[in-house]
């Protein structure tokens, strides 16, 4: 056994063991896909747009893996202040391999849920397309760690749950709503296009929908493309930030 | 032949010096007892020496490697029991010994009994497979020890390891860090405020107060210079009967916040 297997299977069986966090992180995805399914599926229909679930479902998933990651990586503060951080910086394990087990394991975690979220979402009436599931598996898994590794790096900067609001508040939840999740990325106000292209979790939905329902907005191989690339980016960034904590 | 050299080292947090200009040694194979009131620099001195903090000036050397630019080949020589819970509370016993094991790399032939003899030695063995979660302030501590002595280093940081311990798991601890001390040729660094546990244990001594060392020998030599009968008189002659303050941490706090925001 080595040192990021350890760390991967240490967030693993922490998660499990909560099921109460499970359910609970289900809540959220299950609201919007009722409440906004339903609710916006006859005027999607009425201007054009085919099924409002089957356009959703997608974006929902992504959210539940974008909540669940962001959470996971955040997690470090937790660790900080508990002190479990402590017995893992003095170790003679490079602070990179601490880094990757924790994030691939929150990232698994994220992953899962997005499963998760996919099982229900076929409850409501989402009916995807299956044979490009094991692509839109990989865009979960690059959309789980891209976040995870910036919910470590930002993590990192914090010394007590405070900041955590403000990440929600300004980051995440901005992050979801203008990625195209809900609405379709045609014929969108110029800044709103704007921000929503240079959104990395954009190219995620996109993906997870060309994929899951067919016709990616940005096409599956840019989507890959873009997405791959900002999550080196964001491992490099996270462990970084994480080699420059202090405690 | 030293463990640990110590030259000129200081630690300033913005305006206020919690270590000033220290300088002190530490022979191979000693027990060493790092002695203060409250806040006078113990733990901001053992986080430098650990890698945990980058001083402000001055040199260390832990078996001679440079915490700062090695950090990694001096993570290797020690391990540490810390002052407070590092310990997971959302995994068992068993597992948080695991996780230590592989991080500094214990070969599984040795692990696993060693796991067991140390869990036995603690007497938590019969709850390995309990969540920490519901242990006890002292069965906690007790694991802290435990996993402490896992990896047998070269040099084991102590920083007040048997807070909150009866004095017959203290008196138990103590004989096994003597043991290690005595078969392995393990330096010990330790703080205490338990000044019969240093008068007994430490055959060398170093007093700290506002981040200056004031004095240093043997047991026997701070008593006599000081003119005491023990060395808790000794060690109040030295640094006064004024009551030091240490900052609150926001630990309580954030259990609070904890149990909000993983809906327990």
């Amino acid at each position: 056994m080595n040192a990021i297997y350890i760390l991967w299977l240490r967030q693993i069986k922490r998660y499990f063991r909560s099921r109460a966090r499970i359910v609970g992180s289900l809540g959220q995805p299950l609201l919007f896909l009722v409440a906004l399914g339903f609710g916006f599926g006859p005027i999607f229909e009425k201007a054009g747009g085919g099924n409002y679930i089957q356009f959703l479902a997608p974006g929902i998933i992504a959210m539940g893996i974008l909540f669940t990651a962001v959470f996971s990586g955040i997690e470090v503060i937790w660790d900080k202040q508990f002190g479990f951080l402590k017995e893992t910086l003095v170790a003679p394990v490079s602070r990179f391999e601490i880094m990757l087990g924790r994030t691939l394991g929150g990232a698994t975690v994220a992953i899962f849920q997005g499963v998760l979220v996919f099982l229900l979402s076929l409850l409501i009436g989402f009916r995807p397309e299956l044979s490009l599931l094991p692509v839109a598996i990989v865009f979960a898994a690059l959309i789980a760690i891209f976040f995870t590794a910036l919910g470590t790096a930002l993590a990192s900067m914090l010394d007590d749950m405070q900041g955590f609001q403000l990440i929600m508040n300004f980051l995440v939840m901005p992050t979801f709503f203008l990625s195209g999740a809900l609405f379709p990325m045609q014929g969108l106000p110029p800044a709103v296009a704007a921000i929503a292209a240079i959104n990395p979790l954009s190219y995620g939905v996109d993906g997870l929908r060309g994929t899951l329902v067919g016709g990616a907005h940005f096409g599956l191989f840019t989507d890959l493309g873009i997405l791959s690339i900002v999550t080196i980016l964001s491992i490099a960034f996270g462990s970084y930030m994480f080699s420059k904590i202090r405690v | 032949m030293f463990s640990i050299e110590v030259k000129n080292l200081t630690k300033k947090f913005g305006q206020f010096t919690a270590v000033d200009n220290i300088s002190f040694t530490v022979k191979k194979g000693s027990i060493f007892a790092f002695l203060g009131p409250n806040g006078a620099g113990k733990t901001t001195t053992i986080k430098m020496l650990t890698t945990l903090m980058d001083q402000t000036s001055g040199e260390m050397l832990l078996n001679g490697f440079n915490p700062r630019t090695q950090s990694n080949e001096v993570r290797k020589t020690f391990g540490i029991v810390f002052q407070d819970p590092s310990v997971d509370d959302e995994l068992t016993a068993y597992e948080n010994m695991e996780i230590h094991g592989v991080l500094y790399k214990v070969p599984n032939s040795i692990l696993k009994p060693r796991i067991e003899q140390l869990m036995k030695f603690v007497e938590l063995w019969d709850r390995k497979d309990e969540l920490v979660r519901n242990f006890s302030g002292g069965m906690k501590r007790r694991l802290e020890i435990a996993r402490g002595f896992l990896h047998h280093p070269k040099i084991l940081f102590l920083d007040e390891p048997t807070l909150g311990l009866d004095p017959q798991t203290r008196n138990h601890v103590w004989n096994y860090i003597k043991k290690l001390n005595q078969e392995e040729e393990t330096t010990v660094f330790f703080t205490t405020h338990y000044m019969a546990e240093a008068e007994k244990s430490a055959t060398e001594i170093a007093i700290i107060d506002k981040g200056k060392i004031i004095i240093q020998g043997t047991p026997d030599e701070l008593v006599k210079k000081t003119g005491s009968e023990n060395l808790e008189d000794a060690f109040i002659a030295i640094t006064g009967h004024e009551i030091r303050e240490e900052e609150a941490n926001s630990v309580d706090g954030m259990r609070l916040q904890r149990r909000m925001w993983t809906r327990k």
